[in-house]
């Protein structure tokens, strides 16, 4: 591609950072939400309603430690309800923090850096939020610990032909690696609010988590070192964590699971679905802290145009789901079919084809994707359509499966509603805390994104 | 052993190109214990003073390694040796089952390795050190760049040096006290 070429088309792009501003200003610009601006009524109304949802689940889950899983609405044949949908979703959502901070940091795409930070802020809460729901379900959360190969009295260990086993070690080693990416991504960061702090005991603070970063070339060196192979390892990762949470399906014979489509086809629908959480969520942060100059109209587009692209893949998935179910010629799975599409639970799959394949076209008009308020609402309903899509495969193909008499409905009770309407309020309590607590863009990332920082050749 | 009084001189510049081109210069006038410390990582700057012995990619290969062989042989132990249970008739050393955990391990023990390895190199957490005791140095997190020359360099004097860090045209020149 040649020069000329190369200027037209970043001319008619909108900018990864609108032009005017100084490592200064920058760091000026994001310390400052952490560090002198104070939190308006606003924060203490939403953060007020989130605490308010997080004592909900709590209640709901220390209800459920008292009673048992029997104040849920799973049942046999449908043993997984609720618990195992959330955990899907939440998980999903996560993984687009990893693909922003890790897959774009490979493929240098700069502009991932001023969405990174709260980006995997978000995959860190969306796993917590994840990891209640399993260790809640196996009944006696007490002991979930079981889980984990440990030398105990009984003699006995985990079994590892299991893929619920396989899930164990891929949901813990992704919260620990995101944790550590996100940790280290910070300590820079962490330098920098300890040096800008006025507050005594927050310069004490940032200064005990910074480590004592100072900086040098050759921690420098270092550090980009390790930030890249960490990213490399991560990649392969979040590919792993939701193709195993396929496998706990896919690998069961039930009709609706046992397919092998599905570690791809969950893997995109995880992205889309965490896309659509990354726009809910910058869309009224830059709005309400007026970073509109740090997170443009170039990182709107791209998360809409990457939610476009993940979008068709899950269609393909539905659409080679369909196909399948005629073509396999099993009567099991072309009933599956006829169930989605005339059964008792029709509505939630057809509400899933248009919240899920028609609402995103929209999408492919221009327009659209650099309008914060559309984005907005079609992130929403994506959201909406990867959590039904998690109930269809749960529920409606346990409720029916090889023999009428086994066959069963699920009714979610209220418990149910507030475990789950809970996590949601514990993932914005935490991220409004994080907001206030922690810059959340990468400042120092951001710095290398400016004009001034660009090295002339020698 | 007593410590000496003075770490070194330090130079502050207000641009990358500028420091880059000091750091260039001070290090081809002699002088090896130098370092520099900037808000953002600059490419090559590192090479630039002296520093080409990076051990972090062998810590991490070894993490990997070490991961892997752990995630493998414990399942093949805790399967196929210490308590093997027949289930669905499958072999007690069914490798291709194993080979998500083994996986797993791997990434885990690696990026652990990473990040770790990468601080206890660096030396951190340090909780103290002398270049804070300049006061402009909090700005190294923010907008300047810094360049120091340390007192134990053999080619440090404190005139000299400071005299020839002066002809570098940097914003300021300081002793740092250790």
């Amino acid at each position: 591609m040649d020069e000329q070429y190369k200027v037209t088309v970043d001319a008619q792009r909108a900018p990864v950072i609108e032009p005017g501003y100084t490592f200064g200003s920058v760091t000026e610009k994001i310390s400052a939400i952490v560090l002198t601006r104070p939190a308006s009524n606003g924060w203490f109304l939403g953060f007020g309603v989130a605490f308010m949802l997080t004592m909900m689940m709590l209640y709901a889950v220390g209800y459920l430690v008292l009673k048992g899983i029997g104040i849920w609405g799973v049942t046999i044949p449908i043993g997984w309800g609720f618990a195992i949908v959330n955990f899907v979703w939440w998980i999903g959502i996560g993984h687009a923090g990893t693909l922003i901070s890790a897959i774009l940091l490979l493929l240098r795409q700069s502009w991932r850096n001023s969405i990174n930070r709260f980006a995997e802020a978000m995959t860190l809460f969306a796993v917590a939020c994840a990891g209640i729901f399993p260790a809640i379900h196996v009944g006696r959360p007490w002991l979930a610990y079981w889980l984990f190969p440990y030398p105990s009295t009984m003699g006995v260990w985990p079994q590892f032909r299991s893929p619920l086993m396989w899930d164990v070690f891929a949901v813990s080693t992704y919260g620990t690696i995101s944790l550590l990416f996100w940790f280290i991504g910070l300590i820079p960061d962490l330098a920098t609010l300890r040096d800008r702090s006025e507050n005594r005991v927050a310069k004490i603070i940032y200064g005990m988590l910074s480590m004592g970063w100072r900086g040098s070339a050759r921690h420098w060196h270092r550090y980009e070192t390790a930030y890249l192979l960490l990213a490399g390892l991560a990649t392969p990762l979040v590919l792993s964590v939701h193709t195993v949470v396929s496998f706990d399906f896919a690998v069961g014979i039930v009709p609706g699971w046992h397919t092998t489509i599905f570690p791809p086809y969950f893997v995109a629908g995880a992205i889309y679905s965490g896309f659509a959480m990354v726009l809910m969520l910058a869309i009224p942060i830059r709005k309400i802290y007026g970073l509109e100059d740090f997170i443009t109209e170039r990182h709107l587009q791209n998360s809409a145009k990457v939610m476009l692209a993940t979008g068709l893949i899950v269609a393909y998935g539905y659409g080679i789901e369909a196909f399948m179910g005629w073509y396999s010629g099993d009567r099991y799975d072309a009933f599956t079919l006829w169930n989605r599409l005339h059964g008792p639970y029709a509505p939630a799959y057809w509400a899933l084809l248009i919240c899920n394949i028609f609402i995103p076209q929209v999408l492919w008009i221009r327009k659209l994707r650099t309008r914060p308020i559309a984005l907005f609402m079609v992130s929403g309903v994506i959201l909406v359509g990867m959590w039904l899509e998690r109930f269809i495969i749960v529920v409606v193909s346990l409720h029916r499966d090889f023999l009428t008499s086994s066959w069963g409905m699920y009714y979610p009770t209220r418990w149910d509603w507030m475990t789950y309407i809970g996590t949601i309020g514990m993932f914005l309590a935490a991220m409004f805390l994080f907001l206030r607590i922690l810059p959340a863009i990468s400042i120092f990332e951001m710095r290398t994104l400016l004009p001034e920082a660009e090295m002339k050749a020698e | 052993m007593k410590r000496d009084p003075i770490y070194g001189m330090m130079a502050e510049f207000d641009t990358p190109v500028a420091l880059v081109e000091a750091a260039k210069r001070t290090y081809q006038a002699g002088y090896t214990k130098i370092d520099t410390y900037t808000p953002f990582p600059i490419e090559g700057l590192a090479e630039e003073i002296g520093f080409h012995r990076n051990e972090v990619p062998l810590v991490v290969l070894i993490g990997g390694i070490v991961g892997g062989l752990t995630g493998y042989l414990m399942q093949y132990w805790m399967s196929a040796v210490d308590y093997p249970l027949n289930i669905g008739g499958k072999p007690y050393h069914s490798w291709p089952a194993f080979i998500v955990i083994t996986f797993e391990m791997t990434i885990l023990f690696a990026g652990i390795s990473a990040v770790f390895g990468m601080l206890a190199l660096n030396g951190l957490p340090m909780p103290y050190h002398p270049v804070f005791n300049v006061p402009r140095f909090t700005r190294a997190s923010r907008d300047r760049f810094f360049l120091v020359v340390f007192s134990s360099d053999v080619q440090y004097d404190p005139a000299a040096t400071r005299q020839f860090l002066e002809s570098l045209d940097p914003s300021s020149v300081s002793e740092v006290p250790s």
